[in-house]
């Protein structure tokens, strides 16, 4: 499919700072595409770069092969779900909602029945004379979806739309969303500092970092097999090993040198040379943890350690395990099959065992390095807040 | 987004349009011609005859006592309304506030010429006392609106702590209440003292023989008199205004840093 | 202070307070309710008593009740004066609006030690005495000054024209006088103003005048409200500014009532004007007080 809205190489500085480099992208018409990263990353700006609020320094947008840079707000078919939902608070919800058309000079009867369908659309048929402040935060949500759809925009840009709400909430909006986009088929370009957002509702996703793109693909390649440190930390949990090419095996493997551990098998996913310095991740729930030493299978690797800790989840359990140098972060669910076994506990030895394709070798950056130091802890059982 | 200038040029435009007239009038204090129109030298004439001017001197005396007498008053009374309004709620205090509230939005005017007639009716004789009891009385609902606002930041938790520590209510006020709220109370006593200072109409109206204030002296200067030495007094005046303003500024954000 | 010269017309929801406890509560209230009482709501009762009063020839009040001065006040020359202050004062306030709105907003949107630095600007000539600033128009609009030679020589105006003592100095001096106390309220709405309910507005189509109209105004109309009152009520009772700049040409309701006083000693026609004064002063805050009441619906006082 063609791409529907393109960013071609746009950079934004505010001042001293550099808020965009080059971006590229294109999204396709119809899918939902997620903007995904830490505060501070450029995601933001590239949504109002979108909307129009920003004028980039370089670059051009394109939406439906039109260059609509220069196009002030008002005048591009995009319309945005803002952080607080800025409605306006003198007006009632049948009021805002019907503010794009009136502002349009439609006639009254098509605004009256355009506000009933997407009163409808948005299950709020029976609020339509409240007052914004008389809304809870999920229905101050709908408004803001309604107002902008009802105008029906070639792209819905939503910024951080479920932030001011609260878990349970979240999750149910979230629903919501992705029926919302089923029904109306409008492009949406999402804007999510919360990876789980991102994960459940996309079609695919943009890493930003920094200003710059590290990575696109739908939510399963951006898992599975990250390209960079920074996605792999920023996507979930998961440990990180220095290492060294020791040895190629085949051509699609390789065996790596690691500190304190027996040489380690890993899936090459692009050609390494012998000596490269490479960074290994592996995913908690990779890992498997037995008391027993597992059997030798082809292509698994096996390394014993201690359980430092264990911390329970509820539907769960995460342990910590020491391997000489390393704290391995490891995440087993529970099952039925497993509870008359007597539970891991502290100061067990286990042993872990993982298939060398969950591996992934990640180039070893000295920024990079930085930027993941410096990354927030990462756990989607806990509500993030900003 | 791109901003438009228009409002920034009217923010310039309104700024040139306060300043432009003092500006002229201070430049005009040094101008050793009579005329403002042509620029006779830089001179410090004026000033002397200023100086030297007994019944500026008497005005000054007048308002200065005037001034004194209304921050006192005023502060004192506003303070304990505002305590009032703030800690109780009741009928009285809705009344209380209508009262405290309506000689703000009052005609000057209209103050005057009813304290002229009550002053008349009780026969109080006109002077510097009618003057400072109608001082009190307007600035009085200036200081209370002043420590209200202060109150309503005030965090009375700390009330409850120190009574909680086995502070009596003595102890409450003068070791507690008083120290943090002297910034509000300074703030109003220094706007009631600037509003004593400059106010004409009600004086005008209550004023008799021999209480002639500052403002009254500056005005009939500028119905018979001359223009130079009211721009040499006026630019004193200016200067003593600021410093007072930039006093209250500051202690109002020290308030503020400290909270 | 600085920021908000005039605190709002209702009475501040204050939180903490406390039901009455008699001693304490009479004990802080009576200085107040008392000098007030005595020196501010027994004065203003004289005044509308007298206007029902006949005037005796010796500038003191008669015994009796009578409505012989109000019928007096149908005499032509009031209902100009009254008109003039009406007109001049709407005039001033529409002035203020319009410059305070644009004065405002920018410094709203100013970056925030340049706002510190603007406000201090616009507070500083309301600091000024009065007096003062009067006395500096009458200087630049003197006849023999430096402005009038300037527009002589440029030929903006003929010999015979004074730039003093009419209407449009009056109405100069007041918009000078009461411009900074319509742009600290309006300032102060707009710094509260959610800015991206413009960004929103802008988003669905709106263009920036739009976006001014249906948004902004009525975003910051309680400010703009307040801005109006600050301006146009102390505008009506102006008695400085026309004496001085305006002569019998651009004289208002409170010279009159200066001028019954002090030159015709006629007590009675003085408190009848200025209970009409007194009237046109309460009637737009009571009109301000009743659409506020109204504009708030019972369902939102329930929620907060």
């Amino acid at each position: 499919m063609p791409a529907f809205l393109q960013f071609e190489g746009i950079s934004k500085a505010f001042g001293e700072v550099q808020a965009l480099r080059t971006v590229t992208l294109s999204i396709r018409k119809g899918e939902i595409f997620s903007l995904l990263g830490p505060s501070g990353c450029g995601k933001t700006t590239l949504l109002r770069v979108a909307a129009g609020f920003e004028r980039p320094d370089e670059g051009r947008v394109r939406l439906d092969g039109e260059d609509i840079t220069e196009l002030p707000p008002n005048r591009r078919r995009v319309n945005t779900i803002f952080q607080n939902y800025a409605l306006f608070p003198h007006l009632n919800v049948g009021e805002n909602i019907a503010f794009g058309l009136r502002v349009a000079g439609r006639p009254r009867r098509e605004v009256r029945e355009e506000v009933q369908r997407m009163l409808r659309l948005v299950q709020m048929e029976d609020q339509v004379h409240k007052k914004p402040a008389q809304l809870s935060g999920g229905q101050k949500q709908r408004v803001a979806i309604a107002r902008a759809l009802i105008n029906r925009p070639q792209v819905l840009l939503l910024d951080e739309p479920l932030a001011a709400l609260d878990l349970k909430l979240r999750q149910r909006m979230l629903i919501e969303l992705d029926m919302i986009h089923d029904e109306v088929g409008t492009t949406f370009l999402y804007v999510t500092h919360d990876q789980s957002e991102a994960m459940s509702l996309s079609d695919h996703i943009a890493v930003m970092n920094n200003g710059q793109v590290e990575q696109v693909g739908s939510p399963l390649e951006i898992y599975e097999a990250p390209l960079s440190s920074f996605t792999a930390a920023f996507i979930g949990d998961t440990n990180f090993f220095d290492g060294t090419v020791m040895e190629a095996v085949n051509g699609e493997y390789s065996l790596l040198g690691i500190n304190g551990f027996p040489d380690v098998l890993c899936f090459n996913d692009r050609p390494r040379t012998v000596g490269d310095l490479v960074h290994l991740s592996l995913r908690p729930e990779k890992l498997a943890i037995t008391r027993e030493r597992p059997p030798h299978r082809l292509h698994h690797n096996v390394v014993n350690g201690v359980v430092e800790d264990v911390i329970y989840l509820g539907s769960q359990t995460k342990y910590r395990v020491r391997v000489s140098e390393y704290l391995l972060t490891v995440l087993r669910q529970h099952q039925r099959t497993l509870l008359d076994e007597q539970p891991i506990t502290w100061d067990d030895g286990v042993w872990l065992d993982w298939h060398a394709d969950d591996g992934y070798m990640l180039e070893r950056y000295r920024e990079r390095d930085e930027d993941l130091m410096s990354l927030p802890p990462n756990d989607s059982d806990e509500p993030r807040g900003e | 987004m791109r901003h438009s200038r228009f409002p920034a040029a009217v923010t310039a435009l309104c700024l040139a349009f306060f300043y432009v007239p003092i500006l002229i009038l201070v430049v005009n204090s040094f101008n050793s011609s009579r005329f403002s129109t042509v620029w006779g030298g830089f001179s410090l004439v004026w000033y002397e005859r200023l100086i030297h001017d007994r019944a500026v001197w008497l005005a000054l005396r007048n308002t200065l006592i005037v001034a004194l007498g209304a921050t006192g008053g005023s502060v004192l009374i506003g303070t304990m309304a505002a305590f009032a309004l703030h800690r109780y709620r009741s009928r009285l205090q809705d009344y209380h506030y209508a009262l405290i509230y309506t000689p703000l939005v009052m005609p000057e005017i209209l103050m005057g010429m009813s304290l002229l007639l009550f002053f008349v009716a009780v026969g109080i004789p006109l002077g510097l006392a009618t003057i400072t009891l109608a001082h009190i009385t307007f600035c009085a609902s200036y200081v209370a609106m002043v420590v209200l606002a202060r109150l309503q930041d005030f965090d009375f938790t700390i009330v409850e702590a120190a009574q909680d520590l086995g502070a009596g209510w003595r102890t409450i006020i003068w070791r507690i209440l008083l120290p943090l709220l002297a910034p509000g109370i300074v703030a109003g006593g220094l706007l009631a003292f600037t509003l004593s200072v400059d106010d004409f109409v009600i004086t005008f109206f209550v004023s008799g023989p021999g209480s002639t204030t500052l403002p009254i002296r500056i005005y009939s200067m500028i119905k018979h008199g001359s223009p130079p030495m009211i721009n040499a007094l006026s630019t004193i005046l200016l200067a003593l205004t600021l410093t007072v303003a930039y006093a209250t500024q500051r202690l109002i954000g020290k308030a503020e840093v400290k909270r | 202070m600085a920021s908000d010269p005039w605190p709002g017309f209702a009475r501040p929801r204050l939180v903490g307070r406390r039901p009455a406890s008699a001693p304490g509560e009479l004990v802080l209230s009576l200085p107040s309710l008392l000098w007030l009482g005595v020196l501010f709501v027994v004065p203003t009762a004289i005044i509308l008593a007298m206007a029902f009063k006949p005037a005796d020839p010796y500038g003191g009040v008669g015994s009796g009740w009578t409505l012989a001065t109000w019928r007096s006040l149908g005499d032509p020359n009031y209902p100009a004066i009254v008109w003039r202050t009406i007109r001049l004062s709407c005039i001033a306030t529409v002035a203020c609006l319009l410059l305070g709105l644009p004065a405002g907003y920018a410094i709203a949107r100013a970056p925030f030690r340049w706002r510190q630095t603007l406000l201090l600007l616009v507070v500083v000539p309301f600091w000024t005495n009065f007096l003062v600033r009067i006395f500096a128009w009458k200087v630049l609009l003197h006849p023999e000054g430096f402005l009038r030679n300037a527009l002589l020589s440029a030929r903006f105006i003929r010999p015979e024209q004074t730039l003093m003592y009419n209407e449009e100095a009056v109405l100069l001096v007041l918009i000078y006088t009461y411009l900074p106390f319509a742009i600290l309220p309006i300032f102060a709405a707009a710094e509260k103003f959610d800015f991206s309910l413009v960004e929103a507005a802008l988003d669905l189509g709106c263009n920036r005048i739009k976006a001014l109209v249906l948004v902004f105004l009525p975003g910051i109309s309680r400010g703009l409200l307040t801005a109006a009152l600050v301006v146009f009520i102390p505008a009506l009772g102006s008695y400085l500014i026309p004496d001085i700049m305006g002569g019998p040409a651009g004289e208002m309701i409170g010279n009159k009532i200066a001028q019954r006083v002090f030159v015709d000693r006629h007590l009675p026609h003085a408190s009848a004007l200025s209970a009409l004064l007194t009237l046109s002063v309460v009637a737009p805050m009571i009109v301000v007080l009743l659409t506020r009441a109204s504009r708030s619906p019972a369902g939102l006082r329930r929620e907060t």
